[in-house]
């Protein structure tokens, strides 16, 4: 029921309306969906986990185990959201989860009969045999019966984005504490961002009927936030949890986005933060922990402290006719709100005996709640007293077990929270995260007054360990109140006593786990499934691990705590992920090309991030073979241009560049004449096979490297190493210059009549010749390479005249008979030549096994020359690069395919090599491969059996030497 | 004799709105990467100085005019808007650059929470104000970020990567504008 006049974070005038289940109420603005539900008199929200028992809306927080709703449908379905966080706004829809066919008659209630069968280990012991059954039968069935909401099955819009900050000082959590930490650093001149889980700053202020510094606590919060809002120096973050402590200073944080603002185009539904501070202040405050008696799970059962965050907050009297039960001084304050508000108290039910109460209310000191009674919510409360049970009429019941503090974040790096026997809870040890301090509630001061203080010392401290001028700021007056709490976790009886209300874990299932030897708080939350999901025990985990405690004989400090893992509260995948689904995935690098390619029909190939046509259809074409074959054909007989600008080139010079290069490459670059171009082999360290390419001499101390697409970084990274740390005493320096130039390939008998049309005057270029040469007023390089066999250029421009190059060249060459040719034509061509690429240099082979032993100069060193001449790597019984040809019925070689001699059985211990390379050769008019044969270069004329065990695929080859056209070279040459 | 069409690596792509943030494309003008030899830096400096422009310290830009040296690495500058002075190619290897980086420029009030949904960078004020650049991510990519205003960023990135680059800015230029026009404190 909503009280008149109460309700200082709502705004009673503006009315805004929204559905539940499908029926219609009207909430006001500053309400979230739990109050707005309670002030419509709705108890029941939810059935809960396992025995689909009723529940009703149990804290005013994050923290909330029960009211679990989804909102939205299709792809903006979210299932699991608290309605305890959830904002009001005008049209908001809300179901409920796990029932069927509705809340109020759920079917699977009848689990709730069969309780006494189905406690913690139910599963693990029933649904064992017969063992198939466990995958086929038992977990779906379990799985559709058990659980929390559902996901549409539609993919989610990318609705969220990630984002960065940084600061000197982050404070979590704008309470008293928090905000008295962001203002001592703040003034002195500290960068603060001030995180708050909550809509608006104030924590307990907004919840609490008490002053600070003479006014309204909230009015009090509210005003400091403003003014520190103002200043240039201070970030507010509302709606933002910090979910997560990592190295560094380094902290996770999700932000919610206002209602009002998400609705708009292009907002983003939540941020994901990462905030980097040098400073922290945990400000996180503390949560209320419910006590386990008989039938404590009933709607209408509340955490106190929510009862009067509802009442003072939001003007929402939890019922008529209430009890409160507590074991510290936080119940007879709940009672004083009630009766403030209007309501009726039927009881304060104290668990301390000795104590006063000044209230004007039935008291029962050191009596204890024994259990509740009420179909579909609270209806009556027993209460055990010195005198005997009572029965108490009351439709909400204020339950308060104490207080965490809530230490999740300063424990995330591994720190284990000490027992404080005093508060009867855990704190945070010291220096549990690097740079970061605990203050307020969360480091167990729990007054106001005492909040105050300790954020101030804490924000002031902070400030003094940045190096800032300490600011004279005391802290306001405000209440000092006592807390003075008695231990009580559950009360002994009949009937079954809830810790975890998620997961439906009870007393009893903790006992039993206890009783079966899950001793260790870890193996009994396993066990049991108690601390799970997304509240991940926030009410449950002390409680569970006291009785625990009990069960097994063992103090709590012994017993211990589970892990306190990130994110403090659920945070969508979506967010984590923001922009980094599909394509947002990885960057595309395309060529100055590639819109000529697309305009031309070219399916794309991805290598690396780069983009690259794998072949350029032509009308009547139907298969990328037909394509392929005619690029091919046009390549050996006419002419093609191909597009080789991914292709990695590295600029190196300086007056040692030569015998730089002579480190890096296994053969000497130092000999190379200038305008020359020499083939050059790169190896690891370990004398396996890093890369290959070409490298030019542009002049006497300037080299140009290339390398292969795939490992244009990983050569340029070699060489930063080799120059910084290898061989820093010689001068050279490497830069890549990848980008800087459009390089094409003109290939083919015709390739100069091409360059004839293009450049002002083709130079007499020798086989492997550089110069430079002019397109107009461009200067540009040619290299005269063949990477196809044929007479081949490439010609290099600056990547502004790229695309203008690329269209004048295949332009020149389609009217010769020739065209564009892309990577599938590029692969059949180096095979027919027996070329390789990383598909055979894949980083387990050495130049000796490709046969390129005589690469390796053995006049000097060079990086992995010592490890590539161990005898082990130039061993003749290793696999060595061969071709291969079919040579019996089936024609077809595949890729992937492992080597067998003839006769022998096709099992591993048989395996004497693999096809690393195969294609259709136009050219030939069969199928040639490249693959790796032990002793294969001794084996030439021999027959092997190519054997693909995935695709099903048996061929008879014969074993040739790799390159099968114009293997003298003259064609290339000419 | 042939005529090359020239081409920049953003056409097409921008200049791209959102609320008060524009992101346009820029020409530089040349672009040389100057990495100077063993012993020569101060010789570098001053052959640099004589342009009125200087060596930079890290994260450092000195601008003269429409020149300027731009802080790109260990012993690395580029060297932008002004060709090398004759006789620098004695004591640094120098690459041309030109070509291969798309150059944007980011501006309007928001322009750092554009930055700070793609790059890691601490873009504070008084950790990188006007004339401070950085190598970083932005997004998945390799990026050259110079504050060169207030709210006025430029940012290199790969050629190749310019559709990407493009994409990603507007992206998070979307989210901001959206946030921006909020009537609670946009931040």
């Amino acid at each position: 029921m909503r009280i008149d006049g109460k309700g200082r974070g709502i705004d009673h005038s503006r009315v805004l309306r929204f559905s539940f289940d499908g029926q219609g109420y009207e909430g006001v603005a500053g309400d979230t969906l739990a109050s707005a539900l309670l002030a419509n008199g709705v108890r029941m929200v939810a059935r809960s986990f396992k025995y689909h028992r009723p529940r009703g809306i149990m804290t005013a927080g994050s923290e909330e185990p029960n009211a679990l709703v989804t909102l939205g449908r299709g792809a903006a379905q979210a299932p699991n959201q608290r309605a305890t966080v959830v904002e009001m706004h005008e049209g908001l829809e809300a179901r409920s989860q796990n029932r069927w066919p509705s809340l109020g008659f759920d079917v699977l209630a009848v689990n709730d009969l069969m309780a006494p069968f189905i406690g913690a280990g139910f599963y693990y012991k029933t649904f064992m045999w017969p063992r198939a059954f466990w995958e086929r039968v038992y977990e779906p069935a379990i799985r559709r019966a058990a659980g929390l909401g559902a996901l549409s099955g539609v993919a989610a819009e990318d609705g969220h984005e990630r984002a960065y900050a940084h600061c000197d000082l982050l404070v979590i959590g704008a309470g008293p504490a928090g905000l008295m930490a962001a203002w001592a650093a703040a003034e002195a001149g500290a960068d603060v961002i001030l995180a708050e889980e909550d809509l608006a700053p104030g924590g307990r202020l907004l919840a609490e009927a008490e002053e600070v510094d003479g006014i309204e606590g909230a009015d009090w919060a509210a005003g400091l936030a403003r003014d520190l809002a103002a200043r240039p120096n201070v970030r507010i973050m509302t709606r933002t949890s910090v979910t997560g402590a990592y190295d560094g200073g380094t902290y996770g944080a999700f932000e919610r986005s206002a209602p009002g603002m998400a609705a708009r185009h292009g907002a983003p539904k939540g941020c994901f933060w990462r905030i980097v501070a040098r400073r922290a202040v945990l400000a996180s405050g503390a949560l209320e922990r419910p006590v386990a008696f008989a039938a404590n799970d009933r709607p209408g059962v509340m955490m106190a402290g929510a009862v009067r965050a509802y009442l003072n907050r939001w003007g929402v009297a939890p019922g008529q006719s209430a009890v409160v039960f507590g074991n510290n001084d936080g119940a007879h304050r709940t009672v004083a709100d009630l009766q403030g508000a209007g309501v009726h108290v039927a009881a304060l039910v104290d668990a301390r005996t000795g104590v006063e109460c000044a209230l004007d209310v039935p008291f029962y000191a050191g009596a204890q709640v024994t259990g509740t009674s009420g179909r579909r919510g609270l209806e009556a409360v027993m209460v055990a007293t010195a005198k005997g049970e009572v029965r108490l009429a009351a439709d909400c019941l204020a339950v308060s077990g104490g207080w965490n503090p809530t230490v999740h974040l300063a424990c995330h790096m591994g720190a284990r929270p000490v027992w404080d026997e005093s508060l009867a809870a855990f704190l945070a040890p010291e220096g549990a995260v690097p740079g970061m301090e605990v203050a307020g509630a969360a480091a167990g001061r729990f007054s106001t007054r005492a909040c105050l203080a300790s954020g101030l010392e804490a924000g002031l401290r902070a400030a003094r360990d940045l190096g800032l001028p300490v600011p004279n700021i005391t802290a306001p007056p405000a209440q000092d109140g006592r807390y003075d709490i008695l231990p009580l976790w559950q009360v002994p009886g009949r009937g079954r006593a809830w810790l975890d209300f998620q997961n439906d874990v009870t007393v009893k299932d903790v006992v039993q786990a206890a009783k079966e030897n899950f001793r260790s708080v870890e193996h009994m939350k396993r066990y049991t499934t108690q601390g799970m999901a997304p509240d991940q025990g926030k009410n449950s985990n002390v409680a569970a691990l006291a009785v625990l405690a009990a069960a097994s004989g063992r103090t709590i400090p012994e017993t211990g705590t589970t892990t306190f893992r990130p994110p403090y509260v659920p945070v969508p995948v979506a967010a984590m992920g923001a922009g980094a689904r599909g394509k947002g995935f990885a960057p595309e690098r395309l060529t100055t090309s590639h819109g000529a390619s697309v305009v031309r029909g070219a399916p794309m190939i991805e290598a690396g991030l780069w983009y690259r046509p794998s072949y350029f259809p032509r009308a009547g074409e139907t298969h990328w073979r037909q394509s392929c074959d005619r690029e091919v054909a046009m390549v050996r007989q006419s002419v093609g241009v191909c597009d080789v600008s991914t292709l990695g080139k590295i600029d190196v010079q300086g007056p040692d560049a030569a015998r730089f290069l002579d480190f890096v490459y296994t053969n000497a670059m130092s000999k190379l004449a200038e305008g020359r171009v020499r083939y050059g082999l790169m190896l690891r360290e370990d004398g396996h096979v890093m890369d290959d390419g070409t490298c030019a001499r542009l002049g006497a101390a300037h080299y140009l490297v290339t390398t292969t697409t795939a490992a244009a970084g990983q050569v340029m990274r070699h060489l930063d190493f080799a120059a910084q740390v290898l061989r820093s005493d010689l001068d050279a320096r490497a830069i890549s210059v990848t980008e800087q130039w459009a390089q094409f390939a003109v290939a083919g008998p015709n390739a100069r009549d091409v360059l004839a049309g293009v450049l002002d005057e083709v130079p007499d270029l020798p086989f492997m010749g550089f110069g430079e040469v002019r397109i107009g007023a461009v200067a540009a390089r040619l290299f005269r390479i063949s990477f196809s066999g044929e007479l081949g250029y490439e010609i290099a421009v600056p990547a502004r005249f790229g695309a203008a190059l690329s269209d004048l060249l295949v332009a020149r060459a389609e009217a010769m008979g020739g065209g564009a040719y892309g990577m599938e034509a590029l692969n059949v061509l180096r095979i027919e030549k027996g070329f390789i690429t990383h598909a055979e240099i894949h980083g387990r082979v050495t130049a000796f096994d490709i046969g390129m032993q005589g690469v390796m100069s053995t006049k000097k060193d060079f990086v992995g020359r010592a490890a590539a001449s161990r005898p082990g790597l130039m061993e003749e019984g290793r696999e060595q690069l061969v071709g291969l040809k079919p040579v019996g019925e089936i024609k077809e070689i595949l890729a992937g395919a492992h080597l067998f001699d003839e006769g022998a059985e096709a099992v591993s211990a048989n395996d004497r090599g693999y096809v690393t390379s195969a294609c259709y050769s136009p050219t030939l008019g069969h199928v040639i491969a490249l693959g790796f044969l032990a002793r294969g270069r001794a084996r030439i004329g021999e027959r092997v059996r190519a054997v693909d065990h995935l695709r099903g695929s048996v061929t008879i080859c014969e074993v040739c030497a790799p390159g099968w056209v114009d293997p003298e070279g003259g064609r290339m040459r000419g | 004799m042939a005529d090359l069409v020239e081409k920049s690596p953003c056409a097409g792509l921008v200049p791209v709105a959102a609320g008060a943030l524009r992101l346009s494309e820029i020409a530089l003008g040349p672009i040389t990467s100057v990495a100077p030899y063993k012993g020569q830096a101060a010789a570098v400096a001053a052959m640099l100085g004589a342009q009125g422009l200087g060596w930079p310290a890290p994260g450092q830009v000195i601008a003269q005019g429409a020149a300027r040296v731009q802080w790109f690495g260990l012993d690395l500058a580029l060297l932008i808007g002004v060709a090398p002075g004759a006789g620098l190619a004695d004591h640094a290897a120098l690459a041309d650059q030109s070509d291969g980086w798309a150059v944007l420029r980011l501006e309007g009030a928001g322009a750092g929470d554009v930055l700070a949904r793609l790059t890691p960078l601490d873009l504070r004020e008084s950790i990188f104000g006007v004339g401070q650049t950085a190598r970083s991510d932005l997004g998945h990519m390799a990026a050259a970020i110079t504050r060169v205003e207030a709210e006025a960023y430029e940012i290199m990135g790969f050629r190749s990567m310019a559709g990407t680059l493009v994409h990603e800015m507007a992206a998070a230029m979307t989210r901001v504008a959206a946030r921006r026009t909020s009537p609670a404190k946009g931040r």
